[in-house]
């Protein structure tokens, strides 16, 4: 199954009922899976007039409630962060697709990861945190689509699922967790008054003092989601002396060059994050207590570069290798440039020893 | 024995209003809280308001509501209204809102049909930051980024969108009514249950667009105003049912 119908079909799955989005490649699959199946699994499905009906549509559906997913590509997404932002604020719970493409501007139909900025550092106004899944196979696209549902109701806040048009595009086979459909009562919903009290859903809070409570309200929320949800990825590290950075479809990448490298005797491994907010800043950290050396990969320019910069805090050294503007890197390519920084690598350990 | 002006159970008690002396939103928000009493839609109503004057109406109507960045109202609506048919729900719009940058919102909610109804305020300005140029000032109106009066040439002319998405297939009622008077507000009460009960009858969209006085920014007393609306505005915007696709007339 290719990875944008998976993304369709994992959120029918965990529960899903609604879906409005607007047509742009390369996720177009993604729309059409669910113009097809939501409504026969009870669900509603909008083709909105653009990006930023679809967000505000999500808005709607999600404040009664009811389980609800968007999806783009790079340019789509800049339309849907007004849209993010106030569901940040409305704290609530949506689940919103990535399907990364190259940019900026219009840019390119093909895989990059230039979004990562947006992605996790909030991308619309205003100071709020997006928890963000990156998805590495299409088996993870249903996996972590399922969570971030599950996320996304839990702390009642936007959910980003990151991908890149490699993951939407490829097909790949693939077991799916068993339908749910039966969720917790959620109190905060709009019904209608009834006989109770009339509830209003905002974001104005005109009261500065107010307005800065809500804020770190937030940011403790913020703080559990970053002790409790942060995931990623070991992957040969048991002996390593140099360790491969890398997400998503970059991340896959970096698993074949470290295999071929270390036929070659360089001890590599991979240290891939699966939520790039919360970042895995501590096993990082961990890591740079025995290893000296670190290659960040990317098909960007060095974005997740910075969140690695920053958890090391100098203590180790930090190569970098990007591919933007969709330019899909080779395995061969990644094993070059960690034999060439292991090579530097034990060069300077010779000078100074 | 009836009670005359009693206060609607869904308009909250003992609240200062917020808005200008002369307003026409009091008015407006009142009818629309009689409604909801009277035709027994605050239980399962969800109002959705804008950005801008009306931003603040949660203050006064005792429903549940959900905010709206500028423009989007009509978005927010079809997503719950589609998730939630059995919900009534409305949104409560500025010109600016619904005809500058919600333009696109306005138009393809009205092109689907949503079941949806929209209670339209056109002041002729942006109220809320101070009384600037909207899509509908009138040619000639002076406004604080129309110093000289509105210039077609520069400006453009005052939009007329509620006529355009008369025309749609999906857009059951349409009215266009006047705050000037006793009996501009009971004609735009008419409209309103008009227009709620085509989404009761889930016969699909509906709007009244409400020609509304704005005294601060207009620069008149509220007498003035009303008197400006019928003199000048009316002109413009004339009052009068737009369509009405019901079946049986009015």
């Amino acid at each position: 199954m290719s990875g944008n119908h998976t993304f369709g079909e994992a959120a029918i799955r965990a529960g899903c009922r609604s879906y409005f989005g607007y047509p742009i490649t390369p996720q177009n699959e993604l729309g059409e899976y669910m113009s097809e199946h939501l409504p026969a699994n009870g669900g509603v499905f909008v083709q909105s007039e653009s990006e930023t009906a679809a967000i505000n549509m999500v808005i709607g559906a999600a404040a009664t409630g009811t389980r609800v997913m968007t999806s783009s590509s790079s340019p789509g997404i800049s339309l849907k962060q007004e849209g993010i932002s106030f569901l940040a604020g409305f704290q609530l719970p949506a689940v919103i697709v990535n399907v990364m493409r190259g940019g900026p501007g219009l840019g390119n139909i093909a895989p990059a990861q230039g979004d990562y900025f947006q992605a996790t550092r909030g991308g619309g106004h205003g100071d709020y945190r997006t928890p963000v899944f990156a998805p590495g196979s299409v088996q993870e696209v249903a996996d972590l689509t399922r969570v971030a549902f599950d996320v996304a109701d839990r702390y009642r806040t936007p959910v980003m699922v990151l991908g890149d048009g490699m993951l939407g595009q490829m097909k790949e086979p693939v077991v799916f967790p068993e339908p749910i459909s039966d969720f917790p009562e959620k109190e905060w919903a709009l019904k209608g008054r009834g006989d109770g009290p009339s509830r209003y859903m905002a974001s104005l809070i005109l009261d500065p003092m107010e307005m800065e409570r809500h804020n770190w309200e937030l940011v403790r929320k913020y703080q559990v989601i970053a002790k409790n949800e942060t995931r990623y990825e070991e992957y040969m590290l048991d002996d390593a002396k140099i360790v491969a950075v890398a997400y998503g479809t970059t991340a896959r990448i970096a698993k074949a060059a470290i295999k071929r490298v270390r036929k070659e005797g360089v001890p590599a491994g991979l240290l891939r994050p699966i939520t790039l907010w919360p970042f895995p800043k501590e096993p990082l950290q961990n890591l740079a207590r025995r290893i000296e050396d670190f290659v960040v990969f990317e098909m960007s320019t060095g974005q997740m570069l910075e969140d690695v910069l920053l958890s090391l805090e100098g203590k180790a050294r930090v190569a970098f290798h990007g591919r933007p503007g969709g330019v899909v890197p080779t395995p061969v390519e990644f094993a070059r440039v960690l034999y060439r920084e292991y090579q530097r690598q034990m060069r300077v350990n010779n000078e100074t020893a | 024995m009836k009670l005359l002006n009693k206060w609607p159970d869904y308009y909250k008690k003992d609240v200062a209003t917020h808005y200008c002396p002369g307003c026409g939103h009091g008015i407006v928000h009142r009818i629309v809280a009689e409604l909801m009493e009277e035709m027994d839609l605050g239980r399962r109503a969800i109002c959705v308001n804008p950005a801008g004057c009306a931003v603040l109406a949660y203050k006064y109507f005792d429903i549940d509501m959900i905010e709206s960045a500028h423009g989007r109202g009509t978005a927010i609506a079809t997503g719950v209204k589609r998730v939630k048919p059995e919900l009534f729900v409305f949104t409560y719009q500025g010109d600016g809102d619904l005809s500058a940058i919600g333009t696109a919102e306005t138009i393809h909610s009205a092109n689907r049909g949503e079941h949806i109804t929209v209670i339209f305020i056109n002041n002729a300005v942006y109220g809320m930051t101070g009384g600037q140029m909207a899509p509908t000032t009138l040619v000639g109106q002076r406004t604080t980024t129309t110093p000289g009066g509105r210039n077609p040439k520069f400006d453009g002319f005052p939009l007329h969108i509620t006529d355009v998405i008369a025309k749609f297939p999906g857009v059951i009622y349409a009215e266009r009514v006047a705050v000037n008077g006793p009996a501009g507000i009971q004609r735009t009460k008419r409209a309103i249950r008009n227009a709620f009960q085509v989404q009761v009858d889930g016969l699909g969209y509906s709007i009244v667009e409400v020609l509304s006085p704005c005294p601060t920014n207009w620069k008149m007393t509220p007498e003035d105003s009303f008197k400006w609306i019928t003199e000048v505005m009316a002109k413009e915007f004339v009052p009068g049912v737009l369509t009405d696709k019901r079946g049986g007339g009015d």
